[in-house]
């Protein structure tokens, strides 16, 4: 997807103005399989890039999703919390996991783009 | 890299995602596991697990041997009948679950676990020396392939297989005989909750049973099945996973398998369940339900007032059949009772959870 951002553990941040909106990539729910539980975080919270900011689960496991940059969150997807099964479905859109407010545009210097988290995937298949 | 059963490459060539388990690299799931699981439940499902351990023992003392090997009493145990039972180490430990098929009148087949089959032969060996038994007693778990098809259309797609009359055979009984032209052992039984045939046969002809499996299967939709919806489908049934849920610090009066204890009848064990017996147990294995997420394996038990750890899960999962978050634990023997109140830590949360009744799911 262009326009978005990228993380070596398979998350993607939308940045549209301070807000950063936040997901997993289709890579990730397809590894994940059944998505059958997300752990939405508390708004208001802070959080660090890189760090844990909530957890997805599957049946079999359990899975950090890492924040892309560090900031408040600000709005969490209630929808997917109530149904999982719309990261699923819809990972880029309708199952996106939370809002940040992005403390310093900088650290999106650290993310990959669309171009090279493909090439980044491709590397990790072989 | 773990040992390979006879079907390794068919599970890489239907993109089986491969884990290790009990020393063996088994496919976790092919598809998805919520895919697999309902198949099963409402369809059919063929699973490779040929890597269960197998003995065989014949001989004049072999019912003898077995009465003082396992709990259960196996006396009048009928020809062609399986029963479940456990073996004890002196201490009353659980050393493993098995079962036991009598196959002819001084001829019985056992199955095992994996990651437990070479202690349990060493086992086996030690009680028939201790015993100086008249037995001949034989590891065939590395000769013997087994498949399981397992789900409401497994009999209609067995039967495609065999000659054999499998409506003949009841629930928990097997046959000797052949099975898609290969010398075989049959049961109706298996590890699902679901009507099903757990099947035998040599394990350098493995490849001709598959071909025909899955010949027999295509009008059914047959689907390949891996460990992931096997552990959901036996933990809805509440049996039990070696290492998980039982295991040599657990003593059988502490979970399902109270019921195959007989002390009518000598075993190795006996007395220190006796006298666990009669002094209570220090904890009990119950059936739960949790609310706000998934309680796994090793998560913590607390009490009501979330101070006091009182216990561990041993196995836990979302249910795909019930759709709620069930699971199994240890806990001190107040909590046994249905309702029971405590919660269990997930992360840095305690969740509300409750003593149900199990199994969780029972086939209408």
């Amino acid at each position: 997807m262009d326009g978005l951002k990228y993380t070596k553990d398979h998350e993607w941040v939308k940045v549209e103005g301070s807000l950063g909106i936040i997901g997993i990539t289709d890579f990730a729910q397809h590894s994940l399989t059944d998505i059958v539980f997300a752990e939405l975080p508390q708004k208001g919270r802070q959080v660090e890039q890189g760090k844990t900011a909530m957890v997805v689960e599957s049946v079999k496991s359990v899975s950090d999703v890492f924040a892309p940059v560090s900031g408040e969150i600000v709005e969490v997807n209630e929808k997917a919390g109530k149904d999982s099964g719309i990261i699923n479905r819809d990972p880029y859109g309708e199952g996106w996991l939370f809002k940040i407010k992005v403390r310093d545009a900088s650290e999106l210097g650290k993310l990959m783009d669309a171009q090279a988290y493909k090439k980044y995937l491709a590397e990790q298949a072989h | 890299m773990g040992l390979k059963t006879p079907f390794f490459e068919q599970h890489k060539a239907l993109n089986g995602v491969m884990v290790e388990f009990g020393g063996w690299e088994l496919p976790v799931y092919y598809s998805t596991l919520m895919d697999e699981h309902n198949a099963v439940r409402n369809n059919v499902g063929l699973f490779d697990v040929s890597h269960m351990g197998e003995f065989m023992m014949e001989g004049p003392d072999a019912e003898a041997l077995i009465q003082r090997i396992v709990t259960r009493d196996i006396a009048g145990q009928k020809l062609g009948q399986m029963k479940i039972t456990v073996m004890c180490n002196e201490q009353g430990g659980i050393i493993d679950d098995l079962t036991v098929y009598r196959l002819g009148e001084q001829k019985y087949f056992f199955v095992v676990n994996a990651g437990t089959m070479p202690k349990d032969f060493a086992w086996f060996e030690k009680q028939k020396k201790e015993m100086n038994a008249k037995v001949k007693l034989e590891n065939i778990s590395m000769q013997t392939a087994k498949l399981d098809v397992q789900g409401p259309n497994a009999n209609a797609l067995t039967k495609k297989l065999t000659d054999i009359d499998l409506d003949a055979i009841k629930f928990y009984h097997g046959t000797e005989g052949k099975v898609a032209g290969l010398d075989s052992i049959i049961s109706r039984s298996g590890y699902t909750g679901e009507d099903g045939f757990e099947v035998y046969f040599p394990w350098n002809r493995a490849q001709e049973m598959w071909n025909a499996a899955w010949q027999a299967g295509k009008e059914f939709s047959l689907k390949p099945c891996g460990l992931g919806c096997r552990d959901t489908l036996r933990l809805e049934c509440a049996f039990m996973l070696y290492g998980n849920d039982i295991d040599e610090a657990h003593t059988p009066l502490q979970n399902v398998y109270s019921k195959f204890v007989s002390f009518n009848k000598g075993f190795v064990g006996k007395e220190a369940l006796l006298a666990q017996k009669e002094n209570g147990l220090a904890e009990v294995l119950v059936g739960f339900e949790v609310s706000g997420g998934i309680a796994r394996h090793g998560y913590e038990v607390y009490g009501k007032d979330e101070k006091e750890k009182i216990g561990v899960v041993t196995s836990g999962t979302l249910s795909p059949t019930l759709k709620k978050n069930i699971g199994l634990a240890y806990v001190p023997e107040e909590f046994a009772a249905e309702g029971s109140e405590f919660k269990i830590k997930v992360r840095d949360r305690f969740l509300p959870a409750k003593t149900v009744k199990i199994p969780f799911y029972k086939k209408s």
